[in-house]
């Protein structure tokens, strides 16, 4: 059974002109133990269709889904309460800001602990310890003396451990990174991403990457999704889509990569086909 | 990358140094910060070098030192063969204009209460005695030039793309006909296809002018795309510095070959090498 499968999920924002169909019947499976990556540019949909299951989308979102099954249960049947108790806990998140994403007013020990406290239920001393493990596990020097810190007194890349520290601290199953590395430098993003892959493989939980860049898909995912514009082009396993892309929106993308060019200039997407992109399966 | 091959030099500094003085308290003590400890480069017209670094390496600093925004505590800057007076007060009209800068960030770097054609008329009511009437036709073939159009002219930057928005700071610093251009992450805020396009005007760009360029970059790949010479910068030192073909091919620091084995590697060849490696890890708990 997949641990997250979403059927024909439609995300639209009202606008002056109308709604507007910010993820277009979009399906996703993911299965445990397995990394899967879903790439697209700015305003593919991509981060909004993983906020809806989070459920952190504001109200003026209208969701749709034929089926938004996490293990089996309906996440959209599931009453507001119940549904908290199940973010954050089987399923977390990583957002792209680090910094921004902590809380400035609180050391970082306080925020651990914090989500350890509501969905654990330990005490006082467990929560200390179960903190210093967290810290430990994600490679942040000195635990016992971060705890005590504040997010403006670490760096983006410190910041980032935290925040995956707090994401795996109930032992989640499925874990949601939105473009985990993508304000960090390229040396600080290896060690990142070799964090993620390794806690995936030791947990074995489901991970599912968002980014927009190539080179973290190719060094991370096992399956990949593209979207563009709300809507799925290609899925395909990591391999085959860098081999043998069959949308002609992926083969753009791929083609716009610097170390793909050929001759002294680039190939841009756009002119790479002359109406829309044709999802996979469909002729242009 | 130009057929451009006068072998002039555009740009030469030497031992050029940038110290940040932190005030001290009543407990603490001021220290100072070398965020440039003597760099020296000479860049051909016509070439690009690009400057590489994580971070806090002083790479913005040293472009800042280069368009004059900030004033080097030593060393010398020479610019077309001059020797650049870098004190304030010191510095000519003349010397500002062969030199321009492009941001990282389109969305911060153009006033959003400002329409575009005022963007890229106001360099030249400030330095030249150019009627309203030319000043409007420059800035309006400056915008077809950089792949916009006549119609753009009254319209604020919210109303644009982040490329199109890179698009017009590249419009703006050229506005003046500069001979250097300063590139401080110009991509880096973009999408992969948008990359790609304002990596190929900054191509035809440099073809057309015969442009020099100082390219900072983060991204190797894009490093490797268009530069002709490389400089890779570690906490405030050029540690490395050659041709694009000799950095890449033999690189000697350390922290080059660390950053280099940190780019995410995206051909099939790596790939099958990490999924056979995958496949055999999991084996092994099984």
């Amino acid at each position: 059974m997949a641990l997250l499968q979403i059927d024909n999920l439609t995300v639209e924002f009202e606008t002056a002109n109308g709604w507007f169909k910010a993820v277009d019947g979009v399906s996703i499976s993911v299965d445990p133990g397995e990394v899967l990556a879903i790439v697209g540019e700015s305003g593919s949909g991509k981060s909004v269709s993983m906020l809806a299951v989070m459920g952190l989308l504001p109200w003026t979102a209208r969701i749709t889904a034929d089926r938004m099954l996490f293990q089996g249960k309906d996440i959209q049947k599931l009453s507001a309460a119940e549904r908290r108790k199940l973010i954050g806990k089987d399923i977390a998140m990583i957002f792209q800001e680090p910094v921004a994403s902590l809380n400035p007013c609180f050391t970082v020990g306080f925020q651990i602990e914090e989500v350890l406290r509501i969905h654990l239920g330990l005490g006082r001393k467990e929560r200390r310890e179960r903190a210093l493990e967290l810290f430990r596990l994600v490679g942040l020097p000195d635990p016992a003396e971060r705890l005590k810190h504040y997010p403006h007194q670490m760096s983006g890349g410190q910041c980032q451990r935290v925040m995956i520290a707090i994401a795996i601290a109930c032992n989640p199953k499925l874990l949601i990174a939105d473009e985990p590395t993508t304000a960090l430098d390229v040396t600080i993003q290896k060690q990142i991403l070799d964090l993620l892959m390794s806690l995936q493989a030791q947990n074995g939980m489901g991970l599912i990457m968002i980014t927009h860049d190539m080179g973290v898909v190719a060094e991370t995912a096992d399956r990949v999704v593209v979207q563009y514009k709300g809507r799925k082009m290609e899925e395909a396993d990591v391999l085959t889509l860098f081999e043998n892309p069959k949308s002609n929106y992926t083969k753009a993308l791929l083609a716009a990569l610097p170390e793909n060019a050929t001759g002294d200039r680039l190939t841009t997407v756009s002119a790479f086909f002359d109406g829309a992109p044709t999802p996979a399966g469909e002729t242009a | 990358m130009t057929a451009n091959q006068s072998n002039k030099t555009m740009l030469e500094i030497r031992n050029l140094k940038r110290d940040y003085e932190l005030p001290g308290g009543m407990l603490k003590k001021g220290r100072t910060i070398h965020a440039v400890k003597g760099v020296s480069f000479k860049l051909e017209a016509g070439k690009t070098l690009a400057i590489v670094g994580e971070s806090g390496c002083g790479k913005s600093t040293l472009a800042r030192m280069l368009t004059f925004i900030d004033e080097p505590t030593s060393g010398e800057l020479l610019i077309d063969g001059k020797t650049v007076d870098t004190r304030p007060g010191h510095l000519t009209a003349e010397m500002r204009q062969k030199v321009q800068i492009v941001f990282q960030n389109p969305y911060g770097s153009l006033n959003p209460r400002q329409k575009i054609g005022d963007v890229l008329c106001e360099p030249l009511l400030i330095n030249t005695k150019m009627s309203s009437a030319e000043r409007r036709e420059r800035a309006t073939e400056m915008l077809i030039k950089v792949g916009l159009g006549p119609e753009h002219y009254n319209r604020y930057p919210h109303m644009f793309s982040g490329g199109q928005r890179q698009r017009i700071a590249i419009a703006r610093a050229l506005m003046l006909n500069p001979k250097l251009l300063v590139l401080d992450e110009p991509v880096s805020a973009l999408d992969l296809s948008v990359q790609a396009q304002v990596l190929n005007l900054l191509a035809d760009l440099q073809d057309e002018f015969g442009l020099t360029y100082v390219f900072i970059s983060h991204d190797l790949s894009v490093v490797k795309y268009i530069a002709d010479e490389v400089m890779v910068m570690y906490f405030g030192e050029a540690v490395e510095y050659g041709t694009r073909e000799e950095v890449f091919s033999d690189p000697k620091h350390e922290y080059t070959r660390t950053l280099f084995a940190a780019t995410p590697q995206a051909d099939i060849e790596s790939i099958r090498k990490r999924m056979a490696a995958k496949a055999a890890a999991r084996e092994q708990r099984a």
